[in-house]
């Protein structure tokens, strides 16, 4: 069997690119606290106003404003559920989930109701890949960018001293000055705008088009990711390559023939399988965020 | 405004939580280089005046004033702003951060924080207020006093003018006591204003220049510190419906309060230890009792019993092993080697369910931990005895509810059943644990830090119905860094110190500079 080595690389980078800009989203927003498992319905909705709006207006830089745009609000959305009414975060994010799919798929289908719409021909620079490892610039910014970037700010700057202590213990932030709702507000919006762009990614960098079922449970893997990682930069960048490995793996293993006999839907479990399992194996012993799961009301 | 305004001026300040007066139209000031002591029992409402000054809480009504400029503190920020520090009485640092990384979070910025200019930086301001600990260690590797001292270094951190300090001693040993109060004279004298609040009236008299005293919401006196005698104070702290619930005068009252102990004449002693033949088995026994962490004895080799009818003092300073003992007594941690027995039955590997069934009574150090807060005082009431509450696979409220009652009456809880504990005082709260685990009846009982934090009459209080456990021949472990409770309480006197049992003292010659020196190691002391 011949595996393209390179070729595979390549892929496995597009692959990650996603999960590293959505996973770095959550990991900001659970890092104050709040798990938002709005995450797969803010992929889902950036991916289509992103491709909406590139398609409407011919350019994928509005499209690319648009999706974070969206990311933003559905980030406010959340905060106004769970941060100032206070309910139930579980309930507040899968609720924003059903609500943002069900409207994005209740708008494509009304928009679209025959036809499978595709961006066309002058997108080709967008699309088209930058020559090393070709990888699109988003690919780039995630690694080279946004990950330190995080990493840096999370470890080094006041703004992250504030995540850190809002995310461990309310009354040591609010002794210290720092609004804990407002922190977490940010995170949010931030959090979602990020979680948008990889969704983006996939309609505007990868695809070119919008299919139901887009995201296809990458925003659950990132959930998944953000813990295995124990909170940390890093980790979630490697679990997303484990996770891109795996699945550019199982791509080029699906057209070798020595594997023809394994049913495909096997082999597109692998990478979830891949990411259950490195819960299991490095996600035991976890030290949940002081304040995870819980509203703050001031006295 | 003339020069003359004080620094710190509070006008009418007044704060209700439901019908409950937390603050009654309170007007006090502090000037520059001054010491102002508020006393007050438990739940008078200090914590809450203390609170608003800083802007964690936003008073209903009144003016703060800072040399006769009116501030509007809304919110911390404001009160850093305006020169105010506070070191709260709950802990209020992230476990997970360092102590430089503690230290920076007050009014933090957005931007780059230069680690290691921050980090000499913090150095000096430990230098400076005299506190030794590593820049870079974890807060949750610290023991509680080295907790408290990075709560003064992150207040004093930034220039304020007035420092505000609630119930800063409740969690010191006597040495750092003292070291707390040679900084606080340094600051004072360099100018700036302290709000000390305490309820040990020792304390008061040697730190303060006056006293404010606050009972129920209401400040019913202010007196200068020289002019003015612990028994009066005491009175004015406790009112009278305290003091008619004790069976002592003021005097005696007071004297607990400043520690010196109460003649044994006073002592709650209802009846004589009965002659129980198998009496002679030892309450709680523990034999070369070792707990590890990581290959590091914490606990190393303790060996010690406490009969029937007698109390038992643990003395150290924090960090010794105290928490590792509590936690291999209570259930919390597994001991690595030895034994433990209650009544003679073995509970060494026992859980909780089976420890409390052995007869064994629990009073740990971190309160809030030993309830459920959202729950009610009723349900916390209950919650270690749920079968006996239990009737057909259903709770029984209206068994629970009798219960609570009888609880609330004979332990003089203010609350009622259906309160939430989280918002009662610490020594509210403190009665309810007391009453969940005397009301089982134990033989043996573990109690660590019992009065820490409490006030004169919840001191008393609690030390009042320890005594009656012993008169009814069950056995205590007082383990506390109160070297007054320890001696006025205890039969015997033992000194942990780096995990071992080092000495052993009769209270009578128990000295605090001898204990002091016991403790700090020197075991011939
Ligand atoms: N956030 C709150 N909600 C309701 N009641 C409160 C709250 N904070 C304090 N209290 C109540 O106000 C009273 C005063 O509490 P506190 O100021 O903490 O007293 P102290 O510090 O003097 O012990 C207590 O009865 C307490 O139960
Ligand atoms: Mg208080």
């Amino acid at each position: 069997m011949s595996i393209n080595l390179l070729a595979a690389l390549a892929a496995m980078l597009t692959v990650a690119t996603p999960l590293v800009w959505a996973g770095i989203g959550e990991l900001i927003v659970e890092k104050t606290g709040v798990l938002n498992l709005g995450i797969e319905g803010t992929m889902y909705a950036g991916a289509f106003t992103g491709f909406l709006v590139a398609l409407r207006t011919g350019s994928p830089w509005w499209g690319l404003l648009a999706a974070i745009l969206t990311g933003v609000v559905a980030g406010l959305a959340m905060a106004v559920l769970s941060v100032t009414l206070g309910l139930n975060q579980h309930v507040s994010g899968l609720g924003l989930t059903l609500l943002l799919i069900a409207g994005c798929e209740f708008t494509f289908r009304m928009l679209y109701a025959g036809g499978r719409p595709k961006l066309d021909d002058k997108f080709d620079a967008w699309l088209s890949d930058v020559p090393v490892l070709e990888q699109h610039w988003l690919t780039y910014v995630a690694f080279l960018v946004l990950a330190p970037g995080t990493w840096w700010v999370l470890r080094s700057t006041g703004l992250g001293y504030r995540i850190h202590a809002v995310g461990e213990n309310f009354e040591a932030a609010e002794v210290a000055g720092i609004s804990v709702n407002a922190t977490r507000y940010a995170a949010l919006a931030v959090g979602g705008a990020f979680m948008a762009i990889g969704g983006a990614f996939l309609t505007l960098a990868v695809l070119g088009s919008f299919t139901l079922n887009i995201i296809n449970g990458r925003g659950w893997v990132c959930i998944a990711l953000v813990i295995f990682a124990k909170w940390r930069v890093w980790p979630v960048v490697l679990g997303a390559l484990i996770f891109a490995v795996t699945d550019a793996l199982q791509l080029q293993l699906a057209i070798t023939t020595a594997f023809s006999d394994v049913p495909r839907e096997v082999m597109l479990a692998l990478p979830y399988v891949a990411v259950i399992t490195a819960l299991a194996v490095w996600g035991r012993k976890v030290h949940y965020p002081g304040s995870y799961l819980k509203a703050y009301r001031r006295a | 405004m003339s020069t003359a305004a004080p620094l710190l001026e509070l006008e009418g300040i007044t704060k209700r939580f439901g019908d409950l007066v937390a603050n009654d139209s309170l007007s006090m000031s502090v000037g520059r280089g001054e010491v102002v002591a508020m006393l007050g029992e438990n739940g008078a409402g200090k914590s809450t005046l203390m609170k608003i000054i800083y802007g964690l809480v936003r008073p209903d009504a009144g003016v703060i004033r800072m040399e006769g400029r009116t501030l509007n503190i809304r919110s911390p920020r404001d009160a850093m702003a305006a020169g105010i520090g506070m070191v709260t009485q709950e802990f209020s640092l992230v476990e997970t951060m360092t102590v430089r990384e503690n230290v920076a979070l007050s009014g933090v910025g957005l931007g780059r924080i230069d680690a290691r200019q921050h980090r000499a930086r913090v150095e000096q301001a430990m230098e400076r207020i005299g506190v030794d600990l590593q820049p870079e260690r974890l807060v949750s590797t610290l023991s509680i006093g080295e907790r408290q001292r990075v709560e003064i270094v992150k207040a004093l951190f930034h220039d304020c003018r007035v420092l505000i300090l609630d119930e800063p001693t409740a969690v010191l040993t006597p040495q750092d006591v003292r070291a707390l109060f040679v900084t606080i004279e340094r600051l004072r004298t360099s100018g700036l204003g302290v709000l000390f609040v305490s309820h040990k009236l020792r304390e008061v008299a040697e730190i303060s220049h006056r006293v404010v005293v606050l009972r129920r919401g209401t400040l019913v006196g202010e007196r200068v510190t020289q002019e003015v005698g612990d028994a009066e104070l005491a009175a004015l702290m406790m009112g009278s419906t305290t003091a008619s619930t004790t069976t002592t005068t003021d005097t005696d009252t007071a004297a607990a309060a400043v520690g010196l102990s109460v003649p044994a004449t006073n002592r709650d002693a209802s009846s004589p230890a009965s002659p129980d033949p198998g009496a002679r088995v030892p309450a709680l026994s523990l034999t070369d009792v070792t707990y590890e962490v990581r290959g590091h004895p914490v606990l190393d080799g303790v060996s010690l019993q406490v009969m029937p009818g007698e109390i038992v003092g643990v003395a150290g300073i924090s960090g010794n092993g105290q928490t590792e003992l509590t936690g291999v007594l209570a259930g919390t941690l597994a001991a690595s080697r030895g034994r433990v027995e209650v009544a003679g039955q073995d509970i060494t590997r026992s859980g909780v369910g089976a420890r409390l069934q052995a007869g064994l009574g629990r009073l740990t150090e971190d309160r809030r931990g030993s309830v459920i807060p959202q729950l009610s005082v009723e349900q916390n009431l209950v919650l270690e005895d749920l079968p006996a509450f239990t009737r057909r696979g259903v709770l029984d409220g209206a068994a629970i509810r009798r219960h609570a009652e009888e609880l609330i009456e004979r332990f003089d809880i203010r609350a009622t059943p259906t309160d939430v504990i989280a918002n009662l005082s610490g020594g509210n709260m403190q009665k309810v644990l007391l009453a969940r685990t005397l009301a089982r009846r134990p033989r043996a009982l573990v109690a660590a830090q019992p009065t820490r934090g409490l006030d004169v009459g919840a001191y008393r209080y609690v030390h009042g119905r320890l005594e009656d456990l012993k008169a009814r021949d069950g056995g205590v472990l007082v383990i506390s860094e109160d070297l007054d409770e320890l001696r006025s309480l205890c039969d015997r006197i033992v000194v942990l110190f780096r995990g071992r049992i080092t000495a052993e003292v009769a209270p009578a010659e128990a000295t605090s500079d001898r204990l002091g020196r016991m403790m700090a190691g020197e075991v011939s002391a």
